[in-house]
């Protein structure tokens, strides 16, 4: 065989000449260094590889090796707590053996080959598996159980198993025979293509929503376990806050986070925040539960790229195993101009702003990755996927935001000016929507209160009507409006300070349970309730305005801790008793 | 170093020339270009077909033929000598010194290209630089190891800001902190360079400052390298030396359009504007060369000036540097017309860093308290501002009014202050909170009310009437 040598070098797109011995999507080791590339386009001309690495130093004659397999993630114990580059390299490693600077051609294996497991059996020689069945369990962190299973093209008897007991990701704990006699190794990890979805048995309808903590998410625009939502916004309106918050605070088991071409030092912040915050449900630090994928804007534009598949094939596994992950991903523009580049030096016709015309089907084959699964060991498991979205010059006009909300079902657009009044979190009520609504309304009624959906069509009822008069507003002054229309921006407003403003640097504020989110609903509607007739009746705003109601109210997510609903009770009380005083 | 020259070329294109049957090139590879007359040129390898290169030549093509050149390749990448002997220094946007005073015995050479830093690798950046200025100290607050870009426009008083900057940044908490300055311009004009060559002099300086300058004469491929040999300066001091470096970076505006003629007379595909697709993915090899290292004492601040084309912040040079570095100074030219220095726009101005690098233990415990609730109180001045823009003032309530009264003051003695005035961090925020007090205490909604009683002035209005 001729050995495939590099024939041009533009970026980080190499090519090699007159060759067939590649195939499409096939790993490959490029030049002396072993730069890990892919194959992106064969023709009986050139074969056209992108490049994870920096290329700087490469000559052409150097050699090209195929590896006979596609990009593939490595799956085990392990994943969990670590911190990945976009082809699932372990940065720690890296650092280990190249210094505080990445050098190209540090191959490191994904998972620590020296780590032991305590490994629990779960099937005995004679037992029949197929795909996806759980051999063997072990714990991984002291908040997820790791189970290993059986590869999903896999299926046949088990033909011996190893003891309990302690082994690394590479040693064989079980052998299994198909139906053809052949006999498979299990280890306790496996490798998958990160661009093809794991199979399932099949999808099941939504039905439980993803609880985040977050007042305007969880009451006005809720997403799904196993929905998708997409989060854009110009540069400081707080998508990197957003997605870390709920990171920190929602009810998934596992959160993959994946920082794709975004800042070095935000990376850094969630490595030491996470290990600092402890989880309000299992007690132990947040990194117990987390994996983060960190391919930085100044790390190889390639792995970009692939950093967003490698984060949603982790989530996968851990959904087959049962868990419901939540994907984080920031940002996804990064990761559409990543595709814009590679397309760029490959010479593709552009279509919209350079963008190539597939943009739309490769956003849509990722978000379709999410979904509530009945997974191959009969268990329920789900992935959410999060994807912000930076629009350029802040404009949601653009190719990647207006695509990505074709594919979505909850749309949480952040707002410039909210964010420069430091209103957080700056989602506009106005722009953005949740089609979830509907499906999870039952899980509403039963969960929370039969009354909660309804008092959230009245919350967006009465700000739909402030958005209107505060356009009157804006023209001649508030003084002109009729009382009971200076009433509904009075309580507009205590909605939107009180209620949607939430501040995350506050201990009980930062994270918020849905039963006092409904009592919060409450009391500003009971507020409303009573003022109505009274300013019908021909009482000022002002009187009711001076009662101190709408102060005392404003601070109560401050003043009730998440644990004493009772408290809220003296709210009422109190609109009661200083109302009573007016109407006489 | 192979000692093999090429003659002659086969196609000359802008500033990017071929050769043919070169075999042995690697990617990015240095290039020396000699011309019949004996002057030299350099270049750098930017692309590879087979035994065809392309170089981009830094000193532009003009006097270059098919015939009267001898190629030589360096076999390394684009480098500069490295020494604590730079401080002091002026360079060439190429990294040759032009002060006259020789070349700098290098202690090692750097690859300019620099390496991505490992995220695992990097301290997360929590201690302060106080500025004295105290729209930056209280408001946007600059830290050490940030990326902090000031986005302005023609005529407008950034260098002015800049020099204050350098001049007045202090390093607080440690005695024996080493602290210089790199200083990169990309296409300024003589004047400019000349004016901060001058400020750094005047305030003695000079001598822990490095520069490359690029002037707008000066060739445009050679703008390319500039911030690149600035920062591999930068790093090597800071993380070899232990030094905290300062770096400004004027005007990325300049260097994005050179960028951009590079990438058209290379035939690349355009993005938007023109500019090339990679224009994200370049701006962020440089902003991301910001920060600390693990173990190393230094850090490198970068302050990146940029002039927005026709002030407009959506262009793509300020937009996709925002979404890099970690918040932004905007200048208002309203505030500059009414003759505010430093006219900072404290709405849009943002540093994303300060949340964990203030407060007790760095600046004092009530500081995110008071800049919350100006930032809040400010905002609503402008919704006063524009419904009295509408109906009139003397018709605005009460409330509105006050409002008003509250951002002339605020603009007046907060953001206002003097070229030369250097205003301690307990002076910044007590004038905050002696603003915020001319507001009723109910207004004040982003505070908790034990930091609020202990703060809020009663006759704050007197005070400043006396002021004024």
């Amino acid at each position: 065989m001729n050995q495939n040598v590099i024939y041009s070098i533009n970026g980080p797109v190499v090519t090699v000449k007159d060759t067939a011995d590649f195939t499409m999507m096939e790993m490959v080791y490029v030049g002396e260094k072993h730069l890990i590339g892919e194959v992106i386009s064969i023709t009986t001309k050139a074969t056209t590889i992108q490049v994870y690495e920096e290329t700087t130093g490469l000559r052409p004659g150097e050699p090209v090796e195929p590896t006979g397999m596609p990009l593939c993630a490595t799956l085990g114990p392990g994943i969990i707590r670590n911190i990945f580059d976009g082809i699932e390299r372990p940065l720690k490693d890296i650092a280990a053996i190249s210094g505080h600077f990445i050098a190209e051609g540090s191959n490191v294996p994904s998972l620590d080959p020296n780590q032991k497991w305590q490994v629990t059996l779960k099937v005995k020689a004679g037992d029949t598996v197929t795909g996806g069945q759980i051999y063997a369990t072990c714990p991984e962190t002291p908040v997820v159980e790791h189970r290993c299973m059986v590869p999903p093209d896999l299926s046949g008897t088990i033909s011996w198993t190893a003891p309990d007991g302690e082994y690394t990701v590479n040693d064989v704990v079980a052998k299994l025979t198909d139906k053809k006699g052949v006999e498979h190794s299990l280890t306790l990890c496996q490798r998958w293509p990160i661009r093809q979805p794991r199979p399932v048995q099949r999808r099941l309808p939504i039905s439980r929503p993803l609880i985040t903590g977050q007042r305007v998410i969880d009451t006005l625009f809720p997403i799904a376990k196993g929905g998708t939502a997409a989060v854009p916004g110009g540069f400081g309106t707080g998508k990197t806050m957003t997605q870390h918050q709920i990171a920190k605070w929602c009810d998934a088991d596992i959160i993959v986070y994946v920082g794709c071409g975004e800042r070095g030092n935000e990376m850094t912040q969630v490595l030491e925040e996470f290990s600092e915050l402890i989880d309000p449900r299992t007690q132990k630090p947040l990194t117990d539960r987390t994996v983060l994928i960190a391919n930085t804007s100044n790390m190889p534009v390639a792995a970009r790229e692939a950093s967003i598949y490698t984060g949603v094939t982790l989530a996968e596994y851990y959904r087959d195993m049962g868990y419901h992950v939540a994907v984080m991903a920031d940002s996804t523009s990064r990761w559409a101009e990543a595709l814009r580049e590679i397309s760029g030096r490959l010479e593709e016709m552009p279509a919209e702003e350079g963008f190539p015309a597939y943009l739309p089907s490769r956003i849509s084959q990722f978000y379709e990755r999410a979904g509530y699964m009945l997974t191959k060991c009969d268990k329920e498991g789900s992935v959410s996927i999060i994807g912000a979205v930076s629009p350029q010059g802040a404009d949601f006009s653009e190719p990647v935001t207006q695509n990505t909300k074709r594919f979505v079902r909850c749309f949480w657009a952040l707002d410039k000016n909210l964010a420069y009044a430091r209103h957080y979190a700056a989602i506009n009520w106005n722009l953005s929507y949740s089609e979830y609504l509907d499906d999870l309304a039952d899980w509403y009624d039963r969960e929370v209160n039969p009354q909660f959906i309804e008092y959230r069509r009245q919350i967006t009822a009465l700000l739909g009507e402030e958005s209107q008069l505060m356009e009157i507003v804006k023209l001649i002054g508030a003084d002109v409006l009729p009382d009971y229309q200076k009433l509904v921006l009075e309580v507009a407003k205590l909605i939107r300070v009180g209620f949607l403003q939430q501040n995350a640097f506050h201990k009980d504020d930062t994270y918020v349970p849905m039963p006092k989110q409904f009592r919060m609903m409450e009391v500003i509607l009971y507020l409303y309730k009573k003022a109505l007739p009274l300013v019908n009746s021909g009482v000022p705003v002002t009187f009711i305005s001076e009662t101190g109601l709408f102060d005392t109210i404003v601070k109560m997510k401050y003043e009730v801790p998440n644990d004493h609903m009772e408290l809220f009770d003296h709210y009422f009380t109190e609109i009661d008793e200083k109302l009573s005083k007016l109407a006489r | 170093m192979s000692n093999i020259q090429f003659t002659g070329l086969s196609e000359i294109n802008g500033p990017l020339i071929a050769l043919d049957h070169v075999p042995e090139v690697s990617y990015e590879e240095m290039v020396e270009i000699v011309l019949d007359d004996g002057s030299s040129r350099f270049g750098r390898v930017v692309q590879i077909e087979g035994e065809k290169a392309i170089v981009q030549v830094f000193e532009g093509t003009t006097g270059i033929s098919l015939h009267n050149t001898r190629t030589r390749f360096l076999g390394h990448p684009m480098q500069i000598p490295l020494s604590t002997e730079l401080l002091g220094r002026v360079f060439s946007g190429s990294g040759t010194p032009i002060d006259g005073l020789g070349d700098v015995y290098a202690e090692r050479y750097g690859d300019v290209n620099g390496r991505p830093l490992n995220p695992v690798s990097r301290t997360y950046p929590r201690n302060y630089i106080n500025t004295g200025i105290s729209t930056i100290d209280c408001m946007t607050t600059l830290i050490r190891g940030q990326k902090l870009p000031i986005f302005s426009g023609s005529g407008m008083s950034h260098n002015k800001l800049a020099v204050q900057i350098v001049r007045q940044a202090q390093i607080t908490g440690e005695e024996d902190a080493k602290f210089c300055v790199i200083f990169a311009a990309m296409g300024v004009t003589n004047d400019v360079a000349e004016y901060f060559r001058r400020s750094f002099e005047q305030s003695g300086v000079m001598s822990r400052v490095v520069m490359f300058l690029n002037l707008s004469n000066d060739p445009i491929i050679e703008r390319i390298l500039t911030p690149k040999c600035a920062l591999t300066a930068a790093e090597y001091l800071a993380f070899e030396h232990d030094m905290h470096v300062l770096v400004i970076l004027t005007d990325i505006t300049s260097y994005c359009e050179a960028l951009r003629e590079f990438s058209s007379s290379k035939g690349e595909i355009p993005g938007r504007k023109g500019y090339p697709g990679y224009l994200y993915s370049d701006l962020a090899s440089l902003y991301e060369r910001a920060g600390i290292v693990k173990g190393r004492k230094g850090s490198v601040t970068q302050i990146p000036i940029l002039t927005m084309p026709n002030d407009d912040i959506t262009h793509p040079v300020p937009d996709l540097t925002g979404y890099i570095t970690e918040g932004q100074i905007v200048l208002d030219r309203s505030l500059e017309q009414s003759g505010c220095y430093p006219p900072i726009g404290v709405l849009p101005s943002l540093s994303r860093l300060m949340k964990d690098g203030v407060g007790a233990g760095y600046t004092r415990e009530d500081h995110s308290a008071v800049t919350n609730q100006l930032f809040a109180s400010y905002a609503k001045v402008q919704d006063a501002r524009a419904l009295a823009s509408v109906i009139g003032e003397e018709e605005l309530s009460k409330v509105d009014r006050m409002y008003m009264e509250f951002g002339r003051m605020f603009e007046k003695f907060f953001v206002s202050q003097g070229v030369n005035e250097n205003r301690t961090i307990e002076q910044t925020l007590d004038l905050g909170w002696r603003l915020l007090s001319l507001l009723p205490m109910e207004e004040l909604d982003r505070v908790d009310n034990a930091i609020l009683k202990q703060h809020y002035v009663g006759n704050a209005a007197e005070s400043f009437r006396e002021a004024e």
